[in-house]
């Protein structure tokens, strides 16, 4: 657990850089109170203390990269609450959860507040001076206005690769530098914390499926390398989907979980109402991981043939 | 090198404190305790009373059942009682001979009987190996006898020599076979005759080139020495099989559904005895060792020597945190020294607090590392999880009776989680609950 919390520390540190002080204040009050609520429930259920697992931090770290920089405090802690209680305890606790928690809690936000949950503080320095935050549309966002309004990709501002790659662009505190989550994502792999499995078959069916639909009518689908780095792909594709907890358990069923993430994600993106699909592609892949772990079973040794 | 099997895990080898350390015999005891339950299946009934004089080499108890082996007496002296004791495997009170030695360490009248096997009968062979009560000595001791004797109806066309010894630390094997190659060798000749069979094969896992070395020397045409990949657990029956033959022995199912016979190295230096000599399995090789041990040795010995001695006879014991009987893998951690040597003790390992990690577990996160570790391709993850509740009837389900216990699933588990410790318990509980509907 310890490993993953170091790990998401580049791209914990770019979204302060990009967005401040509020980004530390979401960061804290996110990670305290997920501790807080497991130790409470703990406590209440009499169960075992387990907070010196670092599960309750790393849910407390993953919720608060999937909130807008501006969330307020009450925000924060109604998701921790969420994501501790309802995304895990009531399931009996760590290793029992269907669902990945911390997105648990994000959906549930994004339905409940919508408003708060798609505020989008704009990206400045750390070192700027401190003025009123100015806010905008996610580069998704603004994709998904140009092409309903416009019927063209053309209008749509941020549609770059290299803000995006870098963090410097609007959206969820934790998502917006794909290079500084990349990085993280490779540490674990290196440290075998997790498998390639997910992460390149997640990543690869996104850049294939929106290869195809490019090369179909560019003038309508942005380019897969906008759709690589933009969103909270690459958070999810790394630290959320990877969650051992809520996904299967063979690798072969890893790369079908995450093929069915990354054709889920880009259905949303392309044809649903909300510009990004990431949360709810996952939560809906962890809901089949019954089924997935059933279907990829290994061949037992003597099998009859 | 063979192609080897699916899963599997690569441990510290640990070989290096005995691997060349020579057999050194450990002296007469002045007495000796012998388990009357020292093979898998049913148990023997003692045949001598306490109080009678019995000679090296004597029959102590007699086979209840086709699958089971007698035990005999390792040295002359007088039975003192027969009582019970804690047995290393069950960890319960087990039946035991307790022989007082008299220091003369007579033979039986007629012991040794040197003779020619290859021109005795079949029938005559397969008595002499029942009655010496081999069993096999890499660890599982199923009686020797039944390997050799295949039911009607099932045709083996593969012999194979086990010397693979994949658990870490162990080295009596590897001793045997570069100390001791003939009767190693000649002892495989025997079963190969005994089956019926031309050719064989020794697999020598590929760490031990010495032994590879010796045996390719020594080996005669007929038996062919095959080096194996160097991975845990390579020789386990299945994969060993599976290695070799690329033949896979089917769930539920024995070697020689396959057509298959495996006997451990040590094993076949037992037949050689009993059908050369006359010789019981009264003795065998075993490595005391792990850094726990001040001088780790190989160490000659008697069969119902009480392991206390022996680890004394090795300097005694610094920083002991845990006692195994057997290596780190498969071998069953005891609460007491104050147990014999039985004839599938390969190796006592004493490890310190450094080498061991006593600590408690936590709950699965299904990581699913047991998965890609398992080389009987099971999920132990939920197995342990069903353990934890005692839940065998499901266990059964999720191909409980097909684990081989090899701890492949408990060395990988970040969580620390005891699976094999969970799915012996789920064993235990399937068995006794199939035991208690046979008696309704």
């Amino acid at each position: 657990m310890r490993q993953v919390i170091y790990a998401l520390m580049p791209g914990a540190l770019i979204g302060i850089y990009f967005f401040g002080f509020p980004a530390i204040k979401v960061i804290a009050v996110c990670m305290v109170s997920c501790i807080g609520f497991e130790a409470l429930w703990q406590k209440v259920s009499k169960r075992k203390l387990s907070i010196n697992d670092w599960s309750a931090a790393l849910t407390g770290l993953l919720l608060a990269m999937n909130l807008p920089s501006g969330a307020p405090w009450w925000l924060a802690v109604i998701g921790s609450a969420v994501a501790i209680i309802f995304g895990k305890q009531v399931y009996g606790g760590l290793g029992n959860n269907p669902f990945n928690p911390a997105l648990v809690a994000r959906v549930f936000l994004l339905i409940s507040f919508p408003v708060a949950m798609t505020t989008w503080p704009q990206p400045r320095s750390f070192f700027a001076e401190p003025t009123d935050a100015v806010t905008g549309a996610t580069p998704l966002g603004a994709l998904k206005t140009a092409v309903f309004e416009h019927h063209s990709v053309t209008a749509a501002p941020h549609l770059n690769f290299m803000d995006p790659f870098l963090g410097n662009i609007g959206g969820s505190l934790g998502e917006i530098s794909a290079l500084a989550l990349i990085l993280g994502g490779i540490y674990l792999i290196i440290r075998k914390i997790i498998t390639w499995h997910i992460p390149v078959s997640y990543l690869g069916s996104v850049a294939l499926f929106t290869g195809i639909l490019w090369g179909v009518n560019p003038d309508v689908h942005a380019n897969p390398s906008f759709h690589m780095v933009t969103g909270g792909l690459m958070l999810g594709a790394f630290f959320m989907a990877t969650d051992m907890v809520t996904s299967p358990i063979t690798n072969t069923g890893k790369l079908v979980f995450g093929i069915g993430c990354g054709i889920v994600t880009v259905v949303i993106r392309v044809w649903g109402g909300y510009p990004e699909g990431v949360s709810f592609a996952i939560l809906i892949m962890n809901a089949l991981v019954p089924l997935i772990n059933r279907g990829t079973r290994p061949v037992k040794f003597g099998a009859v043939q | 090198m063979r192609s080897s099997f699916k899963g599997g895990v690569h441990p510290p080898e640990e070989k290096g404190l005995v691997k060349d350390s020579p057999v050194v015999d450990f002296p007469l005891s002045s007495r000796y305790y012998v388990l009357l339950q020292q093979h898998l299946g049913a148990p023997s009934r003692a045949i001598v009373k306490s109080g009678e004089n019995v000679k090296k080499g004597q029959t102590l108890s007699e086979p209840m059942g086709f699958v089971s082996a007698p035990v005999h007496a390792p040295t002359s002296g007088t039975v003192k009682e027969i009582t019970r004791m804690v047995h290393p495997v069950t960890g319960l009170l087990g039946p035991c001979i307790i022989i007082d030695a008299d220091g003369k360490d007579e033979w039986l009248e007629g012991l040794p009987a040197v003779r020619d096997p290859f021109t005795m009968t079949h029938d005559d062979l397969m008595e002499a190996v029942r009655s010496a009560g081999v069993v096999g000595m890499g660890g599982a001791t199923f009686p020797t006898h039944v390997k050799l004797s295949p039911p009607k109806g099932k045709t083996i066309d593969t012999f194979i020599v086990n010397g693979v010894e994949c658990e870490p630390y162990l080295s009596s094997d590897h001793r045997l076979m570069l100390e001791e190659p003939d009767r190693v060798l000649n002892g495989a000749r025997v079963a190969m005759k005994i089956l019926g069979l031309e050719k064989a094969y020794l697999a020598i896992e590929a760490n031990k080139p010495d032994a590879i070395r010796v045996m390719e020397q020594k080996a005669p045409p007929e038996i062919q020495v095959v080096s194996l990949k160097v991975k845990y657990p390579q020789g386990a029956e299945k994969q060993l099989i599976k290695a070799l033959t690329d033949r896979e022995v089917p769930s539920g199912g024995l070697p020689m559904d396959v057509g298959a016979v495996v006997q451990n190295a040590g094993t076949c230096a037992a037949i050689w005895d009993a059908c050369a000599a006359g010789i019981p399995l009264i003795e065998r090789i075993t490595s005391i060792t792990g850094r726990g041990i001040v001088q780790p040795k190989n160490v000659r010995v008697r069969v119902g020597t009480l392991l206390k001695e022996v680890i004394d006879f090795c300097g005694g014991v610094k920083d002991a945190a845990k006692l195994i009987f057997g290596g780190p893998m498969m071998g069953i951690a005891q609460f007491t020294s104050e147990i014999p040597i039985m004839k599938g003790t390969s190796g006592v390992l004493v490890l310190t607090e450094k080498d061991t990690n006593i600590s408690e577990y936590s709950a699965c996160i299904s990581c699913g590392r047991c998965v890609e570790a398992c080389p009987m391709g099971l999920i132990p993850s939920t197995l342990s999880k069903l353990g934890e509740k005692g839940q065998w009837q499901k266990a059964a389900e999720n191909n409980l009776m097909d684990c081989i216990e090899c701890g492949c699933c408990t060395y990988v588990c970040p969580a620390r989680r005891p699976i094999v410790h969970f799915i012996k318990h789920l064993k235990a509980l399937s068995r006794s609950a199939g035991a208690k509907s046979k008696g309704a």
